[in-house]
């Protein structure tokens, strides 16, 4: 904005002018100036909850789009629209105008399909989010309040997407909205009333759609928004974690200013996921409501599953035991009430608490900016896995019945393993994955101590084969290295200290001149090519060369470690 | 029964009871009463057995009059068809089910009383002849010809009897109709799209994508495997037929919103999510961010 100011304070040019005219009256070169000037890290993984973010900017828009032609009534009606298996059948008017605007409104079809593939869409990139903060421990103080957020936002989309699906009227979705209804029952005192409040009286009634609709596009919409702005805000005023490397500490970010590197990201990631959705939408049907036929309590279909994100739900209930709780008194606590009401109470109590229940056990009550490497907290990274793993077998056990269709596998089987996966899945992932961080972070000790090995082989004097390493920094009289393990990433193989020339960069065609790049790696006396007059015949190669890994192997592209032989992306 | 009998109560010494229909010696009676009681009651039951006979004669007799003759015109020659049937079934069939179709226990079911629709079905759609003894027999492709499953046809139903298979336009029905019926007497097993399902134990629904219209109603009259029969008190012929329209019509149905990824919902809408969706967006964003 500057550019054109020849003098301090006197802008010259129409715009300039103009900007200073905004200035004068609203003051918000400032706040402007800071809020333009935030880093963001560049690490990949910080742009998983911006999938989130811009599937829900989908979703509003196509969301508005759908209001227009959505009637959201369950007065009957006879079908008569251009849909001719279903001219006649008795319907809802939800259903029918569903059906109205798959097949009668321009573009009504794409833009719902869009909705619905941004609804999944939507889900899975909160969890796959909600993932990285877990692994990274980007949860911990002082963002605690933001994974509480990040959870309610969670179980809100949870309800949001159950919601919407709900609303066509369907006979998918009524069989759904009828397991719904059984859950509320199920609870033990209060179901029966919660029921009436919720339906108005004795499943179905004639309520629950125009319920349902409100709660979608008005009640749950507006919590998300403003949950998501409060997400956001106090993300700007903690700051972004990042990843331990060279130069970052617990008092900077080191990444890209919004503006304006940041900002031409965040558009472009915007539309590849506008891009995606839009291509799911128009390529792959979902949610075909006029095959499903409209919603009769006297009609169920096989293969009748929630969303994806549900399906876990459905999926513990179908592996839980039949057991019905008779009480005296003629009271039951009918089984569906463990899987679908304690189960998941369990499951996100332990989620929301789970930054205060690590906080209490460690004892690390500390400010935390820097991020950890998974391997580096085996505990808490198999403990993850573990989740995964009965969150997975859930999962599955709620297709189990397609499962057991597509694969010719008895579907009581499926019941079986799904019951005894559930319990030996997840204490034997917690095992391995404690045994892998172990490992990843034994062989990371390792190459600090002794080096990267370099696949040269050299015979000693005496007859002796050895490989030769390269130390990653100053070594001590045995020839080990003396860098203190760090938690960071350590360079192990030759190509990422510079042991090549550097790559060519260009993600899928080359950007560079490859000779241009050749010329400047002689210039800058790096790579095994230069180094070679000086190589000493010892086991430790260059014991006095070579930068401190903490410094990277790459001090002029700003102390970052390089990617050796890949092809590198574009950095700015 | 004995022990209902009034009069081995009176008679504590006779000996051992025997029941009341058996003859009992012609010995002297501690009372005269008691032996008029008994010849009435003698006559009594004569009277009884007469009148159930002459009623059993009488429905025999009715039945023969009323019921279709098929049965006799069986016994004398076999057409041609069914003598080549009856090779074929003593060569592929007879193990399991038995010299007279009478089947073989543990093996294979009756066929007496199938009918030709059962075998149409169980042989077009290659069910029959049978490859293992599993939860299901798998549909596979035809072993007979078509004139060689018309010839078996001919044999079981000469043989056994039962319901035979419709002619016709299979789809004279109303479409919407149909889909409703569809609904509320398939889908449960079948799924809404007849794209099949799992039942219990390793049994399941067969899709109903490449099943042919003379299949599907042959499926409905003889009811195959774990299917029950849906005979023309259930669901009318015509009912049948517009269930067909429905099923055909929405198997050669494009879906209008793009791939249909099975038809099946949620399951691979998920599946589409994650392995495309998500896939797609975790390159964009290797493609942007950089890596540790």
């Amino acid at each position: 904005m500057a550019r054109t100011a020849t003098a301090p304070g006197a802008p010259t040019t129409a715009l300039g002018k103009a900007a200073l005219e905004v200035d004068d009256r609203l003051i918000v070169a400032g706040p402007l100036r800071r809020t333009l000037n935030k880093v963001f890290p560049d690490h990949w993984s910080f742009l998983l909850g911006e999938i989130a973010l811009y599937s829900f900017i989908i979703l509003l828009l196509t969301g508005t789009y759908l209001t227009f032609f959505f009637q959201a009534s369950m007065t009957e009606v006879v079908y008569d629209g251009s849909y001719a298996p279903l001219r006649g059948i008795d319907m809802s008017i939800a259903y029918a105008s569903t059906l109205d605007l798959s097949f009668d409104v321009r573009g009504g079809l794409l833009i719902r399909q869009m909705h619905h593939w941004a609804a999944l869409l939507f889900m899975a990139s909160i969890v796959v989010h909600m993932l990285r903060i877990f692994f990274t421990g980007a949860f911990r103080r002082p963002r605690e309040t933001n994974w509480l957020i990040g959870v309610a936002l969670l179980i809100l989309g949870i309800f949001e997407g159950f919601a919407g699906y709900s609303m066509p009227d369907d006979l998918l979705s009524g069989t759904g909205l009828r397991i719904m209804s059984a859950i509320i029952l199920s609870i033990p005192v209060i179901g029966t009333w919660a029921h009436w409040a919720v339906f108005g009286g004795d499943y179905v009634g004639e309520l629950i759609v125009g319920r349902l609709y409100i709660a979608h596009v008005l009640i749950i919409p507006a919590i998300l928004l403003g949950l998501i702005a409060l997400h956001m805000l106090i993300l700007v005023k903690q700051k972004h974690t990042q990843f331990p490397g060279p130069g970052r500490t617990e008092h900077n970010v080191i990444g890209n200013r919004l503006f304006p590197t940041f900002a031409g990201k965040a558009t472009g990631l915007m539309m590849v996921v506008f891009g995606v959705v839009a291509a799911l939408g128009g390529l792959v049907q979902i949610n075909p409501v006029w095959l499903w036929g409209p919603y009769n309590p006297a009609q169920v279909s096989s293969a009748s599953q929630p969303d994806w994100y549900v399906m876990f739900l459905d999926g513990s209930t179908r592996l839980f035991p039949a057991w019905d709780i008779y009480l005296p008194g003629n009271y039951n606590i009918p089984a569906l009430f463990w899987p679908t009401v304690v189960l998941p109470g369990i499951i996100f109590t332990l989620l929301l608490a789970y930054p205060m229940l690590e906080r209490k056990l460690t004892g690390d009550t500390a400010s935390h900016h820097l991020l950890q490497r998974p391997r580096d907290v085996p505990v808490r990274t198999s403990l993850g896995m573990m989740a995964i793993s009965f969150y997975v077998v859930l999962l599955l056990s709620g297709a189990n019945d397609v499962i057991a269709d597509k694969f010719d596998i008895s579907l009581n089987a499926m019941t079986w393993i799904g019951r005894i996966g559930l319990l030996i899945v997840p204490p034997i992932a917690y095992v391995l994955t404690y045994r892998i961080c172990l490992g990843l972070q034994q062989h990371d000790r390792e190459v600090l101590e002794h080096g990267i090995e370099t696949g040269v082989i050299r015979r000693l004097p005496h007859g002796e084969f050895i490989e030769v390493h390269q130390p990653l920094g100053p070594v001590d009289e045995h020839g080990h290295g003396q860098l203190a393990y760090g938690g960071a990433p350590v360079p192990k193989k030759m190509n990422q200290v510079g042991g090549a020339r550097r790559a060519i960069r260009g993600f899928f065609s080359p950007i560079e001149e490859p000779t241009a790049v050749e010329l400047e790696q002689r210039g800058e006396d790096r790579g095994l090519a230069t180094a070679e007059p000086q190589r000493e015949l010892t086991t430790s190669g260059r014991p006095a060369e070579g930068g401190r890994p903490s410094e990277g192997g790459r001090p002029s592209e700003g102390g970052r470690p390089s990617e050796g032989g890949r092809p590198q992306e574009p950095r700015d | 029964m004995s022990t209902t009998n009034p009069q081995s109560d009176t008679q504590p010494d006779e000996g051992p009871r025997r029941p009341r229909w058996s003859r009992r010696p012609a010995e002297g009676s501690p009372a005269a009463a008691a032996r008029a009681r008994r010849r009435s009651k003698q006559r009594r039951r004569l009277s009884n057995v007469a009148a159930l006979m002459a009623g059993l004669v009488l429905t025999g007799a009715l039945y023969s009059t009323l019921a279709p003759g098929a049965q006799a015109a069986d016994e004398g020659s076999e057409s041609s068809a069914e003598a080549a049937g009856r090779e074929l079934y003593e060569r592929s069939c007879i193990s399991c089910h038995g010299e007279n179709l009478e089947g073989v226990p543990n093996r294979g079911p009756s066929l007496i009383g199938v009918g030709e629709a059962a075998v149409y079905f169980q042989v077009h759609t290659g069910r029959m002849p049978l490859v293992r003894q599993e939860a299901q027999a798998p549909d596979k492709p035809a072993i007979f010809s078509d004139e060689e499953i018309d010839q078996l046809m001919a044999y079981v139903q000469a043989n056994g009897g039962g319901p035979v298979l419709p002619s016709g336009d299979l789809r004279d029905g109303d479409l919407a109709a149909g889909g409703e019926l569809f609904r509320l007497n398939c889908a449960q097993c079948h799924n809404f799209v007849g794209e099949g399902g799992a039942l219990s134990s390793g049994k399941y629904a067969p899709s109903l994508e490449d099943a042919n219209d003379l299949e599907i109603y042959a499926a409905m009259l003889s009811g195959p495997e774990n299917m029950p029969i849906f005979g023309d008190n259930q669901l009318t012929p015509e009912e049948k037929r517009s269930i067909i329209n429905y099923i055909q019509t929405i198997t050669d149905m494009p879906d209008p919103g793009g791939a249909g990824i099975g038809r099946i919902g949620p399951v691979s809408e998920g599946l589409v999510i994650w392995v495309v969706g998500v896939a797609a967006l975790l390159f964009g964003i290797f493609w942007m961010g950089s890596k540790a």
